[in-house]
């Protein structure tokens, strides 16, 4: 369970504050306006921005102290989400063992992922040769071999066509619910977050508020997200 | 932390050696009038060598700009080759075409003319030029290169002329870079040592560098050597304090650019102006280099073994030095890109000289030792901190863009230590570590600077093996020598440039 405890993020004119819990599982949406912070918010909890108080829990533990690659969870950025010199085998290989010294069974389990995220025989490409969608797929067969129970992602599908995007997160939907995972997705499409998400955490106007059900929330807007939306 | 301890290491050099100097000098109570001259004629040759290279700059930069030919790509490649060429070698190649038996003078005696000498102030700004005018030329050719097309089209369009191109598109763009490229040359022509100590000398043509050289080995007076260090290191700090006002380039210049290029403007008068411009700076380039090899090439296999024995030292030196760049500059780059204070302590070593390093380090380290069983390892030690800054400069753009690209990326895998040095560093950065290795080899290599203050001939490196053969007139052999030498330098950068290509993924 992920709970943010009073937690406030500052950093000029920016704050936001938040103060919820996920339940276990979940798939939750993160909308708001551009510049409301739901990026700044999935930074806070992967590690990569400290806040200015309050506290990030897991399962009651406090995230505070660990490392980014130490947290119970994975991330997918918006882009460079791989490594662009090593090869789709070495990029997942990072998720079992960060210093690739692979056994024979993290072989096997680097075959497993490839072949359950559709990439079958590309296994010693370089990323600069995969199509966008086959790229997103490594990124999501390494948070899929990490198996960390929190997956956040923060718009890594949005340069993909809505084919593919809807592809993609009925594959995180699918692999998440096999594992419990908790998953965050910072989202600017009202459609997918209706078809992805049945839980909602609204961002706006400083504050990151408690999950609710996506489905209320778009229908009947708060007016802040009614601008956003543009109904 | 490496960055800290290489900081430290950077720090303790350059600061342990001018604490050094300034205490023995104690003061400038031992400088002479000499002296004087000599820090009156190092500003001055290296305001007109810097002014000569970055004007006569302009006429080549443009015409490399505006037109294409074959061995285009091939020329301006060369222009990166005097920035590694040893100082000695490129004298040898001025005095084969403007030395007293040169092209140059037998022409003039053809013609019934007096005869002109290389030796004194005009040869020491005229191998200043030849180091730096192809420099700068790369440096406006950049300039040149980063004024957006579309501009020129646009100028086309409305029908400019040749001077109005100039003023509104050229002229700015010369404004903004001609003064860094200028401050860039006359920094380097402040600490000249080996030119001046081949071409110059007498009371007329002494650099400061010259003087610490003569006042040391000659007269044995340190304390005069000593305080010459000070002015030395003062007009240093003089001339990087202007860079706080004037950026200095990045980098070292163009390139081959492979976009389309619009019609270069017509007219005769400007086609001749332009290929003159081209074939005089290419001839002032490439006949000395071709001179020296053409003469020494044929005799290196006949040289003698204590030359051979030279080369093998230099390039032990060489390969050192180039281990401790590396060594220094990898953690200082990293680091540099989250706080500035690593890259000023990587660009340190800029504010002293080859031979005020020299001197502060046989200072410190003449009560453990006898100075001459240290010859080498000063030697290392002085050309990676001199060195150091060049490859910090080449390091911190990959550094910097590694940094943005993947820091988050091997944070959020945990990717730390050992396997980030192996499987993200070292890749990343194998092309501009190559680059700066070649770089720090070949100017160790063809460096004539530290190691003439400590050596005795018994630990010579091919550069001194190379004065000494000068000194004694054995053109012969000098000319082998050289070659023998420019072949190494260019051998070594183009080893380490090489791997780094190859490795980079």
């Amino acid at each position: 369970m992920l709970t943010l405890e009073n937690l406030v993020l500052e950093q000029d004119d920016f704050r936001l504050t938040a103060d919820l819990t996920v339940p276990d599982g979940a798939r939750v949406a993160v909308i708001g306006p551009s510049g409301a912070g739901k990026s700044t918010l999935l930074s806070a909890i992967a590690g990569f921005f400290a806040p200015a108080s309050g506290r990030i829990l897991w399962n009651g533990q406090d995230l505070a102290p660990l490392a980014p690659g130490a947290r119970p969870l994975s991330i997918l950025f918006q882009d460079q989400n791989l490594f662009a010199h090593l090869t789709v085998a070495q990029n997942l290989g990072l998720g079992v063992n960060p210093s690739l010294r692979l056994t024979a069974t993290d072989r096997a389990a680097i075959a497993t992922a490839l072949a359950r995220t559709g990439l079958e025989g590309l296994a010693d490409r370089r990323p600069g040769q995969l199509s966008g969608g086959q790229q997103s797929r490594v990124a999501l067969a390494r948070a899929l071999l990490r198996a960390r129970p929190l997956l956040l992602l923060d718009e890594p599908f949005a340069a993909l066509g809505p084919a593919l995007k809807a592809e993609m997160l009925a594959m995180v939907a699918k692999i998440a619910a096999e594992a419990n995972t908790t998953v965050l997705m910072v989202s600017h499409d009202p459609a997918d977050a209706r078809n992805f998400a049945p839980l909602a955490i609204l961002v706006v106007e400083g504050q990151a508020l408690a999950p609710q059900p996506t489905a209320k929330l778009l229908d009947n807007p708060p007016p802040a997200l009614a601008r956003y939306l543009g109904n | 932390m490496a960055a800290r301890l290489a900081a430290l290491a950077v720090l303790a050099l350059v600061l342990g050696t001018l604490g050094a100097v300034a205490w023995r000098a104690g003061g400038l109570g031992a400088l002479q009038t000499a002296d004087l001259g000599a820090a009156r004629f190092t500003v001055l040759q290296a305001l007109v060598s810097a002014t000569l290279s970055a004007l006569l700059a302009v006429p080549v930069a443009r015409a490399l700009h505006r037109r294409r030919f074959p061995g285009r790509g091939a020329l301006i490649s060369l222009m990166g080759a005097p920035f590694i060429l040893p100082a000695v070698v490129a004298v040898m190649g001025l005095l084969a075409v403007f030395g007293r038996a040169g092209v140059l003078n037998d022409g003039l005696a053809l013609l019934g003319l007096p005869r002109v000498s290389i030796y004194g102030a005009q040869g020491v700004v005229l191998a200043h030029v030849f180091f730096n005018l192809p420099l700068a030329t790369r440096l406006l050719l950049q300039g040149w290169q980063a004024i957006p097309v579309e501009r020129f089209r646009l100028a086309a369009s409305l029908g400019f002329t040749p001077s109005a191109t100039f003023s509104h598109l050229e002229g700015p763009m010369l404004r903004a870079t001609l003064p860094g490229a200028w401050l860039a040359i006359f920094l380097v022509c402040l600490t000249s040592f080996a030119v001046a100590l081949t071409l110059g000398g007498g009371p007329a043509a002494t650099t400061i560098e010259l003087a610490i050289y003569q006042a040391f080995r000659f007269d044995f007076d340190l304390a005069r050597a000593a305080s010459l260090g000070l002015l030395q290191v003062a007009l240093c700090i003089a001339a990087l304090a202007a860079t706080t006002r004037i950026a200095l380039p990045q980098g070292f210049g163009a390139g081959l650019d492979r976009r389309a290029v619009l019609a270069p403007p017509a007219g005769h008068v400007l086609r001749a102006q332009d290929a003159v411009a081209i074939a005089l700076a290419a001839a002032f380039l490439i006949v000395p280099m071709a001179a020296v090899l053409a003469r020494g090439l044929p005799a290196v296999a006949v040289l003698p073994a204590a030359v051979w024995l030279a080369a093998a030292r230099s390039l032990a030196v060489a390969l050192a030095a180039t281990a401790l760049t590396l060594a220094l500059a990898l953690p200082l780059a990293l680091a540099a890109v989250r706080q500035r204070r690593f890259e000023w302590a990587g660009t340190l070593p800029l504010v002293a000289s080859p031979l005020v390093l020299g001197t502060g380090l046989f200072l410190m380290l003449r009560p453990f030792a006898a100075p001459g069983t240290l010859a080498l390892p000063v030697t290392v030690a002085v050309n990676a901190a001199l060195a150091l800054p060049f490859a910090l400069r080449t390091l911190l753009p990959a550094t910097r863009a590694l940094e943005a690209d993947y820091a988050r990326l091997a944070a959020s895998l945990g990717l730390t230590g050992l396997a980030r040095l192996r499987l993200l560093i070292l890749p990343r950065l194998a092309r501009p570590l190559g680059f700066a290795a070649g770089l720090a080899a070949a100017l160790s290599m063809g460096d004539l600077g530290v190691i003439a203050l400590f050596a005795d001939p018994a630990q010579a490196t091919l550069p001194l093996q190379l004065y000494a053969l000068m000194g004694a007139y054995r053109m012969a052999d000098a000319a082998a020598a050289a070659s023998l030498l420019m072949v190494l330098s260019f051998g070594l950068f183009w080893l380490f440039d090489r791997i780094g290509t190859h490795a980079d993924a």
